[in-house]
Protein backbone atom coordinates (compact mmCIF):
# COMPACT_ATOMS: atom_id res chain seq x y z
CA UNK A 1 0.00 0.00 0.00
CA UNK A 2 2.84 1.81 0.93
CA UNK A 3 4.24 1.85 -2.58
CA UNK A 4 0.85 2.11 -4.11
CA UNK A 5 1.21 5.94 -2.86
CA UNK A 6 4.70 6.39 -3.63
CA UNK A 7 3.82 5.73 -6.51
CA UNK A 8 0.86 7.64 -7.13
CA UNK A 9 2.59 10.40 -5.70
CA UNK A 10 5.68 10.38 -7.85
CA UNK A 11 2.38 10.13 -11.00
CA UNK A 12 0.87 13.07 -9.66
CA UNK A 13 3.93 15.30 -9.51
CA UNK A 14 4.94 14.26 -13.08
CA UNK A 15 1.87 15.17 -14.52
CA UNK A 16 1.68 18.20 -12.11
CA UNK A 17 5.55 19.02 -13.46
CA UNK A 18 3.99 18.25 -17.15
CA UNK A 19 1.52 20.69 -17.00
CA UNK A 20 3.05 23.43 -15.39
CA UNK A 21 6.35 24.12 -16.54
CA UNK A 22 7.09 24.64 -19.76
CA UNK A 23 10.69 23.47 -21.06
CA UNK A 24 11.81 25.99 -23.12
CA UNK A 25 13.41 24.09 -25.80
CA UNK A 26 14.33 24.99 -29.27
CA UNK A 27 12.00 22.35 -30.09
CA UNK A 28 9.07 23.44 -28.52
CA UNK A 29 9.39 27.62 -29.36
CA UNK A 30 7.59 29.59 -32.37
CA UNK A 31 4.42 27.14 -31.97
CA UNK A 32 6.41 23.77 -32.64
CA UNK A 33 7.64 24.51 -35.93
CA UNK A 34 10.93 22.67 -35.46
CA UNK A 35 8.86 19.70 -35.28
CA UNK A 36 7.30 19.97 -38.51
CA UNK A 37 11.03 20.29 -39.53
CA UNK A 38 11.85 17.21 -38.01
CA UNK A 39 9.42 15.01 -39.79
CA UNK A 40 9.43 16.72 -42.81
CA UNK A 41 13.16 16.54 -42.96
CA UNK A 42 13.00 12.37 -42.08
CA UNK A 43 10.33 11.93 -44.77
CA UNK A 44 12.38 14.06 -47.34
CA UNK A 45 16.01 12.22 -46.28
CA UNK A 46 13.90 8.96 -46.62
CA UNK A 47 12.55 9.51 -50.08
CA UNK A 48 16.28 10.09 -50.84
CA UNK A 49 18.14 7.02 -49.42
CA UNK A 50 15.27 5.45 -51.31
CA UNK A 51 16.05 7.07 -54.55
CA UNK A 52 20.00 6.76 -54.09
CA UNK A 53 18.89 2.37 -53.89
CA UNK A 54 16.86 2.28 -56.77
CA UNK A 55 19.59 4.38 -58.54
CA UNK A 56 22.47 1.57 -57.16
CA UNK A 57 19.89 -1.49 -58.06
CA UNK A 58 19.75 -0.21 -61.69
CA UNK A 59 23.43 0.41 -61.81
CA UNK A 60 24.19 -2.94 -60.71
CA UNK A 61 21.36 -4.34 -63.73
CA UNK A 62 23.89 -1.70 -66.14
CA UNK A 63 26.69 -3.72 -65.03
CA UNK A 64 24.81 -7.06 -65.68
CA UNK A 65 23.53 -5.84 -68.87
CA UNK A 66 26.92 -4.45 -70.21
CA UNK A 67 26.05 -1.70 -71.01
CA UNK B 1 33.01 11.89 -58.52
CA UNK B 2 30.56 12.78 -61.32
CA UNK B 3 27.54 12.07 -58.99
CA UNK B 4 28.23 15.66 -57.44
CA UNK B 5 25.03 17.14 -58.44
CA UNK B 6 22.69 14.42 -57.09
CA UNK B 7 24.14 15.52 -53.45
CA UNK B 8 23.91 18.97 -54.65
CA UNK B 9 20.17 18.16 -55.53
CA UNK B 10 19.94 16.69 -51.56
CA UNK B 11 21.56 19.08 -50.28
CA UNK B 12 19.86 22.41 -51.88
CA UNK B 13 16.15 20.25 -50.89
CA UNK B 14 16.98 19.93 -47.36
CA UNK B 15 18.04 24.03 -47.53
CA UNK B 16 14.84 24.72 -49.05
CA UNK B 17 12.81 22.73 -46.73
CA UNK B 18 14.84 24.01 -43.47
CA UNK B 19 15.08 28.09 -44.83
CA UNK B 20 11.90 27.54 -46.64
CA UNK B 21 10.10 27.18 -43.64
CA UNK B 22 12.52 28.93 -41.21
CA UNK B 23 13.28 32.28 -42.88
CA UNK B 24 11.00 35.55 -42.04
CA UNK B 25 8.33 36.28 -45.36
CA UNK B 26 7.25 39.21 -45.94
CA UNK B 27 3.16 39.66 -44.22
CA UNK B 28 0.78 39.54 -46.57
CA UNK B 29 -3.35 39.72 -46.35
CA UNK B 30 -4.97 36.39 -47.16
CA UNK B 31 -0.95 35.12 -48.10
CA UNK B 32 -0.41 34.84 -44.96
CA UNK B 33 2.13 31.79 -44.33
CA UNK B 34 1.10 30.13 -47.01
CA UNK B 35 3.40 32.53 -49.17
CA UNK B 36 6.29 29.71 -48.49
CA UNK B 37 3.76 27.36 -51.04
CA UNK B 38 6.33 29.29 -53.25
CA UNK B 39 9.00 27.99 -52.70
CA UNK B 40 7.17 24.04 -53.07
CA UNK B 41 4.76 24.62 -55.96
CA UNK B 42 6.07 27.11 -57.50
CA UNK B 43 9.53 24.62 -58.68
CA UNK B 44 7.10 21.76 -59.32
CA UNK B 45 6.04 23.95 -62.88
CA UNK B 46 9.43 24.90 -63.46
CA UNK B 47 11.13 21.73 -63.01
CA UNK B 48 7.72 20.11 -65.48
CA UNK B 49 8.66 22.57 -68.03
CA UNK B 50 12.30 22.02 -67.77
CA UNK B 51 11.69 18.21 -68.41
CA UNK B 52 9.46 18.89 -71.13
CA UNK B 53 12.20 21.33 -72.79
CA UNK B 54 14.74 18.37 -72.57
CA UNK B 55 12.01 16.12 -73.80
CA UNK B 56 11.70 18.52 -76.86
CA UNK B 57 15.52 18.84 -77.20
CA UNK B 58 15.97 14.91 -77.55
CA UNK B 59 12.81 14.66 -80.01
CA UNK B 60 14.51 16.94 -82.46
CA UNK B 61 17.96 15.14 -81.92
CA UNK B 62 16.10 11.77 -82.60
CA UNK B 63 14.42 13.35 -85.74
CA UNK B 64 17.45 14.77 -86.89
CA UNK B 65 19.52 11.36 -86.63
CA UNK B 66 17.32 8.93 -86.24
CA UNK B 67 18.92 7.30 -83.39
CA UNK B 68 16.54 5.83 -81.34
CA UNK B 69 18.04 5.98 -78.14
CA UNK B 70 17.24 9.90 -77.86
CA UNK B 71 13.54 8.73 -78.31
CA UNK B 72 13.66 6.74 -74.95
CA UNK B 73 15.26 10.10 -73.20
CA UNK B 74 12.13 11.88 -74.84
CA UNK B 75 9.97 9.49 -73.85
CA UNK B 76 10.84 9.15 -69.86
CA UNK B 77 11.23 12.87 -69.54
CA UNK B 78 8.00 13.31 -70.50
CA UNK B 79 7.02 10.51 -67.90
CA UNK B 80 8.96 11.94 -65.22
CA UNK B 81 7.66 15.63 -66.35
CA UNK B 82 3.59 14.65 -65.92
CA UNK B 83 4.51 13.38 -62.38
CA UNK B 84 5.70 17.03 -61.10
CA UNK B 85 2.94 18.81 -63.25
CA UNK B 86 0.13 16.14 -61.38
CA UNK B 87 1.99 17.52 -58.18
CA UNK B 88 1.87 20.88 -59.26
CA UNK B 89 -1.91 20.60 -59.99
CA UNK B 90 -2.76 19.13 -56.24
CA UNK B 91 -0.42 21.35 -54.48
CA UNK B 92 -1.79 24.50 -57.00
CA UNK B 93 -5.52 23.09 -55.79
CA UNK B 94 -4.78 23.01 -52.09
CA UNK B 95 -3.12 26.60 -52.02
CA UNK B 96 -6.16 27.89 -54.23
CA UNK B 97 -8.89 26.62 -52.00
CA UNK B 98 -7.58 28.57 -48.66
CA UNK B 99 -6.49 31.94 -50.85
CA UNK B 100 -8.81 32.09 -53.69
CA UNK B 101 -11.61 30.27 -51.94
CA UNK B 102 -12.29 27.16 -54.29
CA UNK B 103 -10.17 24.29 -55.01
CA UNK B 104 -10.53 24.82 -58.67
CA UNK B 105 -11.46 28.38 -60.29
CA UNK B 106 -11.47 29.19 -63.83
CA UNK B 107 -8.63 30.83 -64.06
CA UNK B 108 -6.78 30.59 -67.67
CA UNK B 109 -3.34 29.52 -66.26
CA UNK B 110 -5.45 26.36 -64.43
CA UNK B 111 -7.26 25.53 -67.58
CA UNK B 112 -4.25 26.24 -69.51
CA UNK B 113 -2.27 23.87 -67.11
CA UNK B 114 -5.28 21.01 -67.40
CA UNK B 115 -5.19 21.17 -71.21
CA UNK B 116 -1.11 20.73 -71.28
CA UNK B 117 -1.30 18.29 -69.16
CA UNK B 118 -3.85 16.21 -71.16
CA UNK B 119 -1.74 16.57 -74.01
CA UNK B 120 1.16 15.21 -72.88
CA UNK B 121 -0.77 12.35 -71.34
CA UNK B 122 -2.00 12.17 -75.04
CA UNK B 123 1.89 11.94 -75.86
CA UNK B 124 2.08 8.73 -74.00
CA UNK B 125 -0.78 7.24 -75.43
CA UNK B 126 -0.08 7.99 -78.95
CA UNK B 127 3.26 5.83 -78.12
CA UNK B 128 1.19 3.29 -76.68
CA UNK B 129 -0.64 2.96 -79.60
CA UNK B 130 2.40 2.52 -82.44
CA UNK B 131 4.19 -0.94 -82.17
CA UNK B 132 6.90 -0.36 -85.01
CA UNK B 133 10.17 1.61 -82.78
CA UNK B 134 11.29 3.38 -86.10
CA UNK B 135 7.28 4.75 -86.67
CA UNK B 136 6.42 5.55 -83.35
CA UNK B 137 9.99 8.07 -82.76
CA UNK B 138 8.87 9.78 -85.41
CA UNK B 139 5.32 10.37 -84.88
CA UNK B 140 5.65 11.01 -81.02
CA UNK B 141 8.58 12.93 -81.89
CA UNK B 142 6.68 15.49 -83.70
CA UNK B 143 4.30 15.36 -81.67
CA UNK B 144 6.24 16.03 -79.07
CA UNK B 145 7.45 19.05 -80.64
CA UNK B 146 3.66 20.54 -81.12
CA UNK B 147 2.91 19.88 -77.76
CA UNK B 148 6.07 21.96 -76.40
CA UNK B 149 4.84 24.73 -78.61
CA UNK B 150 0.93 24.51 -77.18
CA UNK B 151 2.37 24.55 -73.70
CA UNK B 152 4.51 27.87 -74.32
CA UNK B 153 1.17 29.02 -75.64
CA UNK B 154 -1.26 28.01 -72.99
CA UNK B 155 1.28 28.19 -69.66
CA UNK B 156 3.79 31.08 -70.84
CA UNK B 157 1.40 33.20 -73.56
CA UNK B 158 -2.28 33.40 -72.68
CA UNK B 159 -2.11 34.01 -68.98
CA UNK B 160 -0.05 36.80 -69.49
CA UNK B 161 -2.02 38.24 -72.69
CA UNK B 162 -5.47 37.76 -70.41
CA UNK B 163 -6.55 38.44 -66.40
CA UNK B 164 -5.06 35.85 -64.31
CA UNK B 165 -5.66 35.21 -60.32
CA UNK B 166 -1.75 34.63 -60.53
CA UNK B 167 0.63 37.08 -59.39
CA UNK B 168 2.90 37.99 -62.74
CA UNK B 169 0.07 37.57 -65.46
CA UNK B 170 -2.45 39.87 -66.67
CA UNK B 171 0.39 41.80 -68.80
CA UNK B 172 2.80 42.27 -65.28
CA UNK B 173 5.78 41.15 -65.63
CA UNK B 174 6.32 37.61 -63.85
CA UNK B 175 7.34 37.14 -60.27
CA UNK B 176 7.56 40.74 -58.94
CA UNK B 177 4.87 40.72 -56.46
CA UNK B 178 6.49 38.27 -54.25
CA UNK B 179 10.07 37.65 -55.91
CA UNK B 180 11.37 41.93 -54.65
CA UNK B 181 11.67 40.76 -51.25
CA UNK B 182 15.47 39.61 -50.73
CA UNK B 183 14.74 36.90 -47.43
CA UNK B 184 12.52 35.15 -50.46
CA UNK B 185 15.01 35.54 -53.28
CA UNK B 186 17.24 33.28 -50.77
CA UNK B 187 15.07 29.99 -50.75
CA UNK B 188 13.67 30.67 -54.03
CA UNK B 189 16.24 30.23 -56.38
CA UNK B 190 17.93 27.40 -54.60
CA UNK B 191 14.77 25.71 -54.66
CA UNK B 192 13.95 26.07 -58.61
CA UNK B 193 17.88 24.44 -59.18
CA UNK B 194 17.08 21.76 -56.62
CA UNK B 195 13.69 20.79 -57.87
CA UNK B 196 14.52 20.52 -61.94
CA UNK B 197 17.89 18.79 -60.57
CA UNK B 198 15.38 16.11 -58.64
CA UNK B 199 13.30 15.60 -61.34
CA UNK B 200 16.59 15.22 -63.86
CA UNK B 201 17.50 12.84 -61.29
CA UNK B 202 14.93 10.71 -61.34
CA UNK B 203 14.11 11.03 -65.20
CA UNK B 204 17.92 9.78 -66.05
CA UNK B 205 16.95 6.69 -63.67
CA UNK B 206 13.66 6.13 -65.42
CA UNK B 207 16.17 6.72 -68.81
CA UNK B 208 18.71 3.82 -67.63
CA UNK B 209 15.92 1.72 -66.75
CA UNK B 210 14.36 1.61 -70.05
CA UNK B 211 17.45 1.03 -71.70
CA UNK B 212 18.22 -1.60 -69.58
CA UNK B 213 14.92 -3.27 -70.65
CA UNK B 214 15.39 -2.55 -73.98
CA UNK B 215 18.48 -4.43 -74.33
CA UNK B 216 17.39 -7.48 -71.89
CA UNK B 217 14.25 -7.86 -74.32
CA UNK B 218 16.84 -7.25 -77.72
Amino acid sequence: MRYITLIGLLFSSFIASSQNVQMAETMRSEGKIYVVIAVLAVILVGLFLYLITIDRKVSKLEKEANI
Amino acid sequence: MRNWWKALTIILLLYTLIGGLLIPVPKQVILYESIRNLYFHVPMWFSMIFLFLMSVVYSIKGLSSNNLSHDIKAKELVNAGIIFGILGTITGSIWAKFTWGAWWVNDVKLNGSAITMLIYLAYIVLRGSLEDEQKRARISGVYNIFAFVLLLVFIGILPRITDSLHPGNGGNPGFNNYDLDDNMKLVFYPAVIGWILLGWWIASIRIRISKVTQKLEA
